[in-house]
C-alpha cells in the first residue's frame, strides 16, 4: 500500500466536503455550539453550587468528556456519506477499476473523515476550556486547564474514539446502500463512550488519568482490529453487484 | 490483447456469462452487442476485474484474470467507461481528471499536459472550472471518457457510452471513439445500438449469456438468410412475372408496381432479377434491400437463442 495515495484520496473527499455547506456547517457548528453551552453549564453551576472544589472538577471533567463522546460521533457521519455517496453518486465503479488497492480507498476516506471533525473539536473545547477557565479561576484560585486529564482526554482518547467511530462506520456503511441508513447506524457508535460517561456521573469509575489511559488502550486495540476487518468485509463485488 | 476462453460468471442459480470464448486483438474496435441482461456489463467487469468469474479464464494484455498478483496490473492498462458516468458533481471537469491522474500515479507535469489535451479535444476547456455537476448528459459523457484516458491505457472498456445521449451528443461522442480507433487504441464497446456498432467496430460479438456470433459486420450481415429485395419499376405486367418465376425467385409478392422477393445474396442475385425484368420489357426505376442487415442477424440470433 502506497503511503502517499490514502493522503491523495483524503484531500480529495476534504475538497468535496468542503463544497457541501450541510457537512461543513455540521462538523464546525456542532463543537462551537457545544463549548458555548458547556460554558453556560459552568456558570449556572458556579451560581447553584456548594462552593468544593471537588464538584468543579467532576463537572468539567464530565463536560471535557463530551467533546470525545463528539469524536466519536461526528466523523463517523462523514466517513458512511463518503463510502455510500460514493455509490450514490455511481462513482464507485470508476474508482475501484483504478490500480488503487482497498486499504488506500479506505484509508483515504477515514482520514477525511477524521482531520475536519478532529480539528473542529479541539477547536471547541479549546474555547470552552479557556472559558471554563475565566470562569473558575475565582473560586478555585488556579487555572483548571490545562491539566492531564483533559490532555488524555482530547489528545489521546477523542482521535481514538474518532478512528473507532470511523471503522465502524466503514463496515456498517459497505453494508447498506443509501446515506440515511449509514448514517443512523454512524449514529450509534456514541453509545460505548456513551456508557463510559454515565458511569464516571454515576460514581462507578473516576475521570483520572490512569483510567482514561486503561480506556484509551481499549479503544486502540479495537481501532487496530477494526481497522483489518473493514478492509476484509470491504466486498469490491458484493458492493458492486448487490447494491442498487 | 483480449482472450476469453469458457469465461462464466454465475451468480447463484443465474448465469450471466456462460462459457464466453473470444479474442479482441491489438488496435481493434471490438462491438459486444446483446439485450438488456445478455452478460455485457457482467463481461466488462470481469475482464476489468472488478468482479471474479466463476469458471474459465481470461487474459487482458500480458495478465490473467483472476490473479490478485495481476489484478492491479491489469487495472493500470486499462481505462473503464461505465455505464453511469460516476462523477463528482461537486468537483470540477479539471478536478475529476485531476483526480483519476492521481490515482493512476502520474506526476503533476504528466497529468496537467493530458487534461488540457482531453478538455480541448472534446470542446470542455472553457467550461474547466465548471462543476461537473451542472454539465449536460453529453458533457458528462465526454468527460467520463476522457477520465477513462488520463492514463493513456493501451484497452478501453465502455460500456453503453452512447445509451441516454441525444443525437447530437451520440455523434460527438461516436466522433471521439473514432478518433481513438485512429490512435490505434483498443476498444471493447459495449452496446445495443446496431448503427452505432456498424460504424465503429471491425469486428462485433453478439451476446446472450452465451456467445451467439463473432465476426465483422460484413459477417454477419452474411450469415442472414431471408432478405427481401423491393424493385419498383413503370409498370408490372404479366411477362415480367413469368420471366421472374421462371428464375425460380422466392416469395414472389407483385402489389401495384412493386415486386418484392426473397433473397439470400442480394449482391449475387439482384443482377439476375433486373436483368430479366429488362429482358421482359420491364422498366426498373429502384432496387432496394430491405431492412438493416445487421439488425436482421441480431435479432434472428437473439430469438433463436430464446
Amino acid at each position: 500500500m502506497s503511503t502517499r495515495m490514502p493522503w491523495k484520496i483524503a484531500r480529495k473527499e476534504m475538497k468535496v466536503l468542503r463544497r457541501k455547506k450541510s457537512i461543513i456547517y455540521y462538523i464546525v457548528a456542532l463543537p462551537l455550539i457545544l463549548s458555548v453551552l458547556f460554558s453556560l453549564v459552568v456558570k449556572n453551576d458556579i451560581a447553584k453550587s456548594s462552593g468544593l472544589p471537588s464538584d468543579y472538577q467532576l463537572g468539567l471533567d464530565s463536560l471535557t468528556y463530551f467533546f470525545v463522546v463528539f469524536a466519536a460521533i461526528l466523523p463517523a457521519s462523514i466517513a458512511a456519506y463518503s463510502i455510500v455517496g460514493e455509490k450514490v453518486e455511481k462513482s464507485l465503479e470508476p474508482l475501484l477499476s483504478t490500480p488503487t488497492t482497498d486499504g488506500e480507498i479506505l484509508l483515504g476516506k477515514s482520514i477525511a473523515a477524521f482531520v475536519p471533525p478532529m480539528l473542529a473539536i479541539w477547536a471547541g473545547a479549546s474555547i470552552f476550556m479557556a472559558t471554563a477557565d475565566y470562569l473558575t479561576n475565582g473560586l478555585l484560585s488556579y487555572y483548571y486547564f490545562p491539566n492531564w486529564t483533559s490532555g488524555v482526554m482530547l489528545f489521546l482518547l477523542a482521535p481514538l474514539a474518532a478512528i473507532f467511530s470511523i471503522e465502524l462506520a466503514v463496515i456498517a456503511s459497505s453494508r447498506v446502500s443509501d446515506v440515511r441508513g449509514a448514517n443512523q447506524i454512524a449514529s450509534l457508535m456514541f453509545i460505548p463512550f456513551m456508557a463510559v460517561f454515565l458511569a464516571a456521573v454515576e460514581g462507578a469509575i473516576a475521570f483520572d488519568v490512569a483510567n482514561l489511559l486503561i480506556f484509551s488502550g481499549i479503544v486502540l486495540v479495537a481501532d487496530v482490529a477494526l481497522f483489518f476487518l473493514s478492509t476484509s468485509t470491504f466486498r469490491r463485488e458484493e458492493i458492486l453487484t448487490k447494491w442498487k | 490483447m483480449i482472450e476469453a476462453e469458457n469465461l462464466t460468471r454465475k451468480f447463484g442459480n443465474l448465469t450471466a456469462v456462460d462459457n464466453l470464448t473470444l479474442r479482441v486483438d491489438e488496435g481493434e474496435v471490438f462491438g459486444f452487442l446483446g439485450p438488456n441482461g445478455a452478460g455485457k456489463t457482467t463481461t466488462v467487469r470481469m475482464l476489468c476485474c472488478l468482479i471474479s468469474k466463476t469458471s474459465g479464464s481470461a487474459r487482458v494484455g500480458d495478465y490473467e484474470i483472476g490473479s490478485q498478483q495481476d489484478a492491479l496490473k491489469i487495472r493500470k492498462i486499462i481505462g473503464l467507461v461505465p455505464d453511469n458516468v460516476g462523477l463528482y458533481d461537486s468537483l470540477t471537469a479539471y478536478e475529476n481528471l485531476d483526480y483519476y491522474g492521481t490515482l493512476y500515479r502520474r506526476t503533476d507535469s504528466q497529468r496537467k499536459e493530458s487534461n488540457e489535451y482531453f478538455l480541448k479535444m472534446l470542446g470542455l476547456w472553457e467550461k474547466r472550472d465548471a462543476l461537473a455537476g451542472t454539465f449536460s448528459k453529453g458533457m458528462k459523457q465526454k468527460l467520463a471518457i476522457a477520465r477513462a484516458l488520463v492514463h493513456d491505457p493501451e484497452v478501453i472498456f465502455m460500456d453503453e457510452p452512447t445509451a441516454s445521449l441525444d443525437p447530437e451528443a451520440s455523434k460527438g461522442v461516436r466522433e471521439f471513439i473514432l478518433e481513438l480507433k485512429k490512435e490505434k487504441k483498443t476498444i471493447f464497446l459495449n452496446t445495443h445500438n446496431l448503427d452505432e456498432a456498424e460504424r465503429i467496430c471491425d469486428r462485433i460479438g453478439i451476446i446472450n449469456t452465451r456467445l451467439m456470433a463473432v465476426g465483422t459486420p460484413e459477417e454477419l450481415e452474411r450469415s442472414v438468410r431471408g432478405r427481401k429485395t423491393v424493385i419498383q419499376l413503370r409498370q408490372v405486367t404479366e411477362a415480367i412475372l413469368d420471366s421472374l418465376k421462371r428464375l425460380q425467385v422466392t416469395n414472389l409478392v407483385s402489389g401495384g408496381n412493386k415486386l418484392t422477393v426473397d433473397v439470400v445474396n442480394p449482391e449475387e442475385e439482384n443482377p439476375d432479377i433486373v436483368s430479366a425484368i429488362v429482358a421482359a420489357g420491364g422498366r426498373v426505376e429502384t432496387v432496394s434491400v430491405l431492412g438493416s442487415s445487421l439488425e436482421d442477424a441480431y435479432l434472428k440470433l437473439v430469438r433463436d437463442a430464446r
